[in-house]
């Protein structure tokens, strides 16, 4: 069976963020999604429709879930990937991000993925360049494949993305996939809600629809999905949060808070995990509860179906 | 010992949370009261209670003094918890707050036991840490908030120091709010006050001493209130000491935001003039400021602006103060001036009694959520018994503090305190016949 997708699904040319999509094109994307996670569970799992599209992977920042995937995303689909690690570019060399962009550009590429440490690079990018780009993650702004990744976790467990409780944990202030998952949420009808030391929470982040809780326990009170957030240390001097023992204590996702919530409550994690700071790993490791390798491996569907979505060409179809 | 009674008869009873003032009978059962009002007893104390004469005398909650050094550990030259406690009791405070700027810095859970169990050991008044805002008071990285209130500490503060970094001060307002915590300043704006030894102004001005203005404790207070908004944290400005500061908190409490501050007897009883020829046990941090300042903070007090009062005991050994003005260390014992030089106030018409009393009781226990300083059935039997009127000069080698730096020595004072109880037991009677 191949997924099927059509030319142009999605109707625009690049996925910079959450902010922008309808809650029909997100249905679709997870739609797509959903034929790509079946298709990755064969023995064969490659397909064609990118074959001869040259696929770019432009990272500024370390990563490796989010780069190994995309990749793996782009081979599946038969496209040809080039990885530009930021260690040994030009780019060390002193040249600007939009000279990076123009370079590239004059290169023909189909799709440019790009992370980058600072919000609002990816579409500085996009601005001059040709072809479709998808924002890996930029800064503390968006990162729109970990939110589909999270939704079509959440579709997968409770069949719906609208009237659930959904409290996102951590380190809010610093997250791009916060920012990305409040969109997409409160988008396609579910509550939110923050859990955080104040020191951790974006100013009038309740503009933004949520409900903040400095108490865990009652934060997590009925919840149907928990997000956890990474504690970002290495953004930290100190004055967030005094230790990572007393987040553990009073921010930690541990056996006890987590009674606090419904019992079927689903348990998430970006990732990398920082066990024994933000999540305990009784409670990461717990199968019946924990969704957290799920997520990964359907991250990698949602990348395929964003692929396909906006690097297929039209006379294709 | 746990269930025994013992009824104070006689005894103008005082309490600033009810507004109670009237001659009756307060009865203690074991560590609490158990019953109070002028119509108990009225047919006479049953038998098997032990029975107290006040002689008339004002009974009212103990003291509750927010603002001690301790010194221990770190500084038991110049005072431990133990003397600190002996000198407490006979100054009759019942409870009391110690400043974390202790060697090391009481910054962690361990030190908050530590303080814990050497205030048992001294079995003599309640003793509340304050826990560091910094670690090591360095103004750079917090200390665990949570951690420390669920230990002990009541309220958190770099006293001594001021919080200076505007970010540092941001946050631990805003983390505060996690557990609802108390942030105390000593605002101060360093690079303001530089090396200044007294306050500025005439007196400084004659005496050749560099001066600390008045703007530096203005500029901080105004930029916490700034903070205070910012965060809707939870602020208190430790001995405030100008006008212009006092008026700052004012206009605060009017916007309804959560501000609140103390002041030092001291700040209310002297001023720059009291320096003389250069009086090292007169040099403080804030230091004694102009007559203006003075009547501004009577004016506070008056108007409830200023919540509590509270010493800044800050003991020191002699060695400490026998310096040139330059050099001498900033702080005075406070603990047994604490009544009488607060009463000045009563006396001298500015506030009534109960408003007072509630400012050195009621009110510090409040801001901290302690369940002391008032006069209620069940609450702990935390008393003071004190004479309103009896005159007597001021000595400071009766001090029980083992240090003796107060600039009162020898100030003709009334009020005094005749017995203090914590907890159901006599720990000072003044006639010396110390129950315990």
């Amino acid at each position: 069976m191949q997924p099927v997708s059509r030319p142009n699904a999605l109707a625009q040319r690049d996925l910079l963020g959450i902010e922008g999509l309808s809650p029909d094109r997100v249905s679709a994307i997870l739609d797509l999604s959903e034929s790509y996670v079946a298709l990755n569970r064969n023995a064969h799992k490659k397909s064609d429709v990118l074959r001869g599209r040259t696929l770019i992977l432009l990272f500024f920042e370390t990563s490796t879930r989010t780069r190994t995937s995309f990749e793996l995303a782009g081979k599946r689909l038969g496209a040809d990937v080039i990885n530009i690690s930021v260690a040994s570019s030009a780019i060390k060399k002193g040249e600007t991000l939009i000279d990076t962009a123009m370079t590239l550009n004059a290169m023909h590429p189909d799709v440019i993925v790009v992370r980058h440490p600072d919000a609002g690079a990816v579409r500085l990018l996009a601005n001059h360049v040709n072809c479709s780009v998808i924002n890996a993650g930029d800064g503390s702004h968006e990162h729109p494949t970990q939110a589909l990744l999270d939704a079509l976790t959440i579709r997968n467990h409770k069949g719906r993305l609208d009237g659930l409780r959904v409290a996102i944990c951590g380190d809010v202030l610093h997250s791009r996939v916060a920012r990305s998952n409040i969109l997409l949420l409160n988008m396609m009808g579910s509550q939110v809600r923050l859990v955080a030391p104040p020191t951790l929470v974006p100013p009038a982040v309740e503009r933004l629809g949520v409900e903040v809780f400095h108490d865990m326990r009652r934060g997590l009170e009925e919840c149907d999905i928990i997000m956890m957030l990474r504690l970002q240390a290495e953004r930290m001097q100190g004055t967030f949060v005094p230790s990572t023992r007393e987040y553990f204590r009073y921010f930690g996702l541990d056996e006890e808070k987590l009674a606090m919530a419904r019992p079927d409550a689903l348990i998430m994690h970006p990732g990398p995990m920082n066990r024994g700071v933000e999540i305990d790993s009784r409670v990461a490791d717990d199968i019946t509860r924990s969704a957290i390798l799920e997520q990964v491996e359907l991250g990698l569907a949602v990348r395929q179906a964003c692929l396909d979505m906006l690097g297929r060409e039209p006379e294709s179809a | 010992m746990s269930d025994k009674r013992t009824a104070y008869i006689n005894a103008r009873l005082l309490d600033p949370e009810s507004g109670l003032d009237a001659l009756g009978v307060l009865l203690t059962e074991g560590a609490r009261i158990a019953d109070l009002g002028p119509g108990l007893f009225a047919d006479g104390v049953p038998e098997g209670i032990e029975t107290v004469d006040c002689g008339g005398h004002c009974l009212s909650p103990g003291l509750v003094d927010m603002h001690v050094h301790l010194r221990e550990p770190g500084h038991e030259h110049k005072e431990t918890i133990a003397t600190g406690s002996l000198s407490a009791l006979a100054g009759g405070v019942t409870s009391l707050c110690c400043m974390p700027n202790t060697d090391p810095v009481i910054d962690n859970v361990g030190l908050i036991e530590f303080i814990h169990r050497r205030a048992r050991e001294a079995k003599g008044v309640k003793v509340f840490p304050f826990a560091a805002v910094t670690k090591g008071l360095e103004g750079k990285q917090l200390t665990e908030f949570g951690m420390l209130a669920e230990a002990g500490a009541v309220a958190f503060t770099d006293d001594g120091l001021p919080i200076s970094n505007s970010q540092v001060m941001r946050r631990a307002l805003s983390y505060a709010k996690t557990f609802d915590l108390l942030i105390s300043q000593h605002a101060e704006d360093l690079s303001l006050s530089a090396c200044g030894c007294m306050a500025e102004g005439e007196v400084a001005t004659r005496l050749g001493l560099e001066g600390i203005p008045e703007i530096s404790e203005t500029v901080m207070v105004e930029r916490d209130i700034r903070l205070v908004e910012h965060t809707d944290g939870r602020y208190h400005v430790a001995h405030i000491s100008t006008a212009d500061a006092v008026d700052c908190v004012r206009r605060a409490k009017a916007r309804g935001l959560r501000v609140t501050c103390e002041a030092a007897p001291h700040h209310f009883s002297l001023t720059d003039l009291d320096v003389g020829d250069y009086r090292t046990f007169a040099k403080m941090a804030p230091p004694l400021r102009s007559e203006a300042n003075r009547t501004a903070i009577v004016e506070g007090l008056k108007d409830g602006t200023i919540d509590a009062i509270a010493t800044d005991h800050a003991p020191h050994d002699q060695e400490s103060k026998r310096l040139p003005m330059a050099h001498a260390a900033n702080g005075i014992v406070g603990l047994e001036t604490l009544l009488p030089l607060s009463l000045e106030l009563y006396h001298g018409g500015h506030l009534p009694l109960l408003d007072l009393l509630r400012r050195l009781t009621l009110a510090p226990a409040e801001l901290l959520k302690l369940p002391v300083g008032r006069l209620r059935k069940g609450a702990p039997a935390d008393l003071l018994l004190f004479d309103l009127e009896a005159p007597w000069v001021v000595d400071s080698t009766k001090f029980r503090s083992m240090s003796k730096n107060t600039p009162f020595d020898g100030r003709p004072v009334q009020g005094r305190a005749l017995r203090t109880i914590v907890d159901g037991r006599s720990l000072f009677t003044l006639d010396g016949d110390t129950a315990r």
